[in-house]
């Protein structure tokens, strides 16, 4: 056994309103670049619908994910290291612009510009990509609150797959249409196919807590990682042509901070914490034959914290102790392995993926409140989860590789869990049935109303730090996207856009910032331990620190202002 | 120098009088096209491993890049063996193993002609490509232009050797009398100037493009081709990196030393 420490997610999909306030403060934090116009870290899609890009699910066309060979082992869906080379001239299946969309601006300049006339200035959408007028077609969330789904939400492969297997069952007539949101991050799973797939072998796992990262010097732009990856979360920089995803706000990961999408969820619906994991154990829990038992392997795979055995290797692979204390208080290891209510994404896909959900129960609910039913009701709630066929054989398709039951069970611990509080909050006596009736008793229950309901900010995110002693190694890994100024927003080197040497992210240009951020002096660098930041000098004076340190020397002046 | 010997045999008979161009044509130049290209690539290797990539543009267009670009490559690599059958196997040793001029003639001609189609095909393709297609013409910069203007020369004039060699018949020149041991002498640095200033013009122009397209290399987006993923075929699919792995490396300090900031007080 291989105890390893593994950052996770866990987004509870009945509190996400669509509101896009994550994609946005995504793409502001780490998108917001020449080349990246095109791409979402974070996008959140209306279900059901096509996602983004377009129809990323049918891997009968995109052959992401990994996939078992005749021989019962595990092997990459888009084919093996021979033939990934022989196609590394032109990626055999590799999305195009268009099926992301092409990003535009508009050229608000007019508005301000155009001379005076008898018509009003419009200010019409430019192409990013081309520079020219542009039709806006499509975009990374189009087909928002089911816009349009009379037209195309019959493409979402989803659908296809339930429809066929349910002969027609589900229609578009909007009276009967269900929906909820998806949020959809990299998923920083255990057996990565964009890694497997890399030729350079650029993409990496931190050993420290698991976070799949690019490293851009790596990076040789062979796009085979786009294809590997089943999730298409992996994107490729057309000005630098290096490859770039969800960074799981490493910089801030590490400093003890959530990432920005959680940070800024308007919903609270985000939970982070650690999960400690067997790294021996993921190829074989990976392999198993039966798609709809990768579930089970992977919770197999998910190591109990509380488990003194568990601990003692954990110690034995360096793991700290603070680290062990986090994941034991971990929220994502409660609702997935505890509580067993968050389900990965299409476990399907073989790659053991880290970011889980728990399934909306609101749209039973507003179909029950809707039809004049008592929708928080154990018993109606129970009846119809169990009528609502489609719904549920929806979300089977998502979350469990078509596993009607397991969608059912959770579904029905949210509706036990809704029921039985309300009796609690209307004064009523505890009623300990309804926990029973889903395996659990009155203070679980209660413990998980705790954790998904009220959400205590320091109880949804428990992330240890980086320890300082590792800092170093974490900071130059080699994943450096995110700084202003960098080669990366150059728009001609020498070498072609794009070429020079990335700065590496630093943890205390972090805090120098957030000091920055919070004081209301100037920056003086008090926290810099006698160095100088000079990306956050604001040229005004010399900061102390900027020239050596003169020694004990008969003060001069100038000196004598210097000295604090 | 070598021997003024080594030049009468391999043109029996025919006055060659040494200038000063051949000596720095076919005898300097080459070894400062290994110096800017070994340096340049060390140099570039690193200080910009960020700008190092194939810079592909098959986000912007695919249809005819899924026949251009593994037209070109392939017929590029295919180029390269032929170059390397010709240019470094001896004579000698095709005639030790029975294969005749006759027959060696015509398998470098079939081969290499249609290689070199091929890739000659394929690279008047990817610029059709290029500057047709409006976004991959935006993401043209100078560096590209001017490397497509060498390649391409290199790969017109080679063809041109060959394919002149077709009509020219029997009395077409034989480079593995003239280019091949000037290449092959360069490498134990006594460059015969006298077989390679023997050779006909054609091939001292591919030659010197050639050259050309070595020393601009690796200052190009051509290094990708320096670090083909051959590697791929052997590592472990799962990569993690541990800081122990990393902290061997240069510039790195283990694990427990003193942070940077206390070390330099």
């Amino acid at each position: 056994m291989r105890v390893m420490a593994q950052m996770g997610m866990v987004m509870n999909l009945d509190k996400c309103i669509g509101c896009h306030t994550c994609s946005v403060t995504c793409k502001q934090a780490w998108t917001n670049r020449a080349g990246m116009e095109y791409v979402w870290f974070n996008n959140v899609e209306t279900r059901p619908g096509q996602g983004y890009p377009r129809r990323y699910e049918d891997q009968d066309r995109w052959y992401g994910g990994w996939t078992l060979n005749r021989r019962g082992k595990l092997a990459l869906k888009a084919g093996g290291r021979v033939k990934k080379l022989f196609g590394i001239f032109a990626s055999p299946v590799q999305p195009e612009l268009k099926d992301y969309y092409e990003p535009w601006t508009y050229d608000y300049k007019t508005l301000v510009d155009a001379p005076l006339g008898d018509d009003f200035p419009v200010a019409r959408p430019k192409s990013l990509i081309t520079g020219e007028d542009t039709k806006i077609t499509w975009s990374a969330n189009w087909d928002d609150n089911l816009g349009g789904s009379q037209d195309h939400g019959h493409l979402d492969p989803l659908v296809e797959k339930v429809r066929r297997e349910s002969e027609d069952k589900i229609k578009f007539a909007f009276e009967q249409t269900f929906m909820f949101y998806l949020p959809r991050i990299c998923e920083h799973c255990l057996n990565p196919s964009c890694m497997a797939s890399c030729p350079s072998g650029a993409i990496y796992k931190r050993v420290e807590d698991g976070i799949v990262l690019v490293d851009q010097d790596r990076c040789r732009g062979w796009r085979q990682c786009v294809t590997g990856c089943p999730y298409k979360k992996i994107y490729f920089n057309h000005k630098t042509g290096k490859a770039e995803k969800c960074t799981f706000c490493y910089p801030r990961v590490e400093v003890g901070l959530p990432t920005v999408c959680s940070e800024t969820c308007v919903g609270r619906l985000r939970y982070l914490g650690l999960f400690l994991y067997d790294a021996d154990a993921v190829t074989a829990a990976a392999s198993v034959t039966d798609p709809q038992d990768l579930y089970d392997a992977q919770m197999d795979v998910l190591l109990d914290p509380h488990d003194p055995r568990v601990q003692a290797d954990a110690r034995a692979q360096g793991i700290p102790e603070d680290w062990l204390d986090a994941a034991r208080r971990s929220p994502v290891y409660a609702l997935a392995k505890v509580y067993k209510v968050a389900l990965p994404l299409h476990p399907e896909y073989r790659t053991m993926p880290m970011v889980w959900y728990v399934p909306p129960l609101s749209p039973v609910v507003d179909l029950l409140r809707d039809q004049g039913h008592d929708g928080e009701d154990a018993g109606n709630l129970f009846g119809a989860i169990d009528a609502l066929r489609i719904p549920v054989e929806y979300l089977a398709e998502l979350f469990t590789a078509g596993d009607t039951e397991r969608v059912t069970a959770v579904l029905r611990k949210l509706a036990a869990m809704r029921s039985f509080m309300r009796g609690i909050s209307l004064g009523e006596d505890p009623d300990e049935s309804i926990p029973e009736s889903v395996g659990m008793d009155g203070q679980g229950m209660y413990d998980m109303y705790r954790l998904m309901a009220i959400a205590k900010y320091s109880e949804r995110y428990v992330i240890p730090k980086a320890h300082l002693e590792q800092a170093h190694d974490l900071e130059e890994l080699g994943c450096s996207l995110d700084f202003d100024g960098g080669p990366g927003m150059q728009d001609s080197a020498p070498f072609g856009e794009a070429s020079g040497r990335p700065v590496p992210v630093a943890v205390d240009t972090f805090n120098a910032l957030r000091d920055r951020q919070s004081t209301d002096t100037i920056a003086e660098g008090a926290g810099l331990r006698g160095r100088v930041n000079l990306l956050n000098w604001d040229g005004r004076g010399a900061p102390p620190g900027l020239f050596p340190d003169k020694g004990p020397q008969p003060d001069t002046l100038a000196g004598a202002e210097d000295q604090p | 120098m070598p021997a003024p010997g080594a030049a009468l045999a391999t043109e029996p008979g025919a006055p060659v009088v040494l200038n000063t161009w051949d000596t720095v044509l076919w005898g300097v130049l080459p070894y400062v096209m290994v110096v800017v290209l070994v340096g340049g690539l060390v140099w570039r290797y690193r200080y910009d491993q960020f700008g190092w990539t194939t810079r592909s543009s098959q986000l912007y267009e695919s249809r005819l890049l899924r026949i251009a670009s593994p037209l070109f490559h392939f017929g590029l690599l295919a180029v390269i063996a032929g170059h390397f059958f010709g240019l470094v196997i001896p004579m000698a040793w095709t005639e030790a193993v029975g294969m005749s001029q006759e027959f060696y003639h015509f398998n470098a001609l079939l081969v290499g002609g249609v290689a070199g189609v091929g890739t000659l095909g394929g690279i008047a393709l990817l610029i059709y490509r290029r500057r047709t297609t409006g976004p991959v013409f935006m993401a043209t910069t100078k560096n590209d232009k001017t490397m497509y203007v060498v390649l391409t020369a290199a790969i017109v004039f080679g063809l041109f050797t060959t394919l002149a060699s077709v009509f020219e018949g029997e009395h077409g020149h034989n480079y593995r009398e003239t280019v091949a041991p000037w290449f092959r002498s360069l490498f134990i640095f006594q460059p015969d100037i006298a077989a390679m200033a023997a050779a006909p013009f054609t091939f001292h122009l591919h030659t010197l493009v050639g050259m050309a397209l070595f020393v601009i290399w690796p200052f190009t987006r051509l290094v990708h081709a320096f670090t083909a993923p051959l590697h791929y075929l052997f590592r472990p699919y799962i990569v993690y990196r541990s800081r122990d792995r990393e902290t061997r490396g240069r510039g790195w300090s283990a694990v427990g030393t003193p942070d940077r900031d206390t070390r330099n007080r």
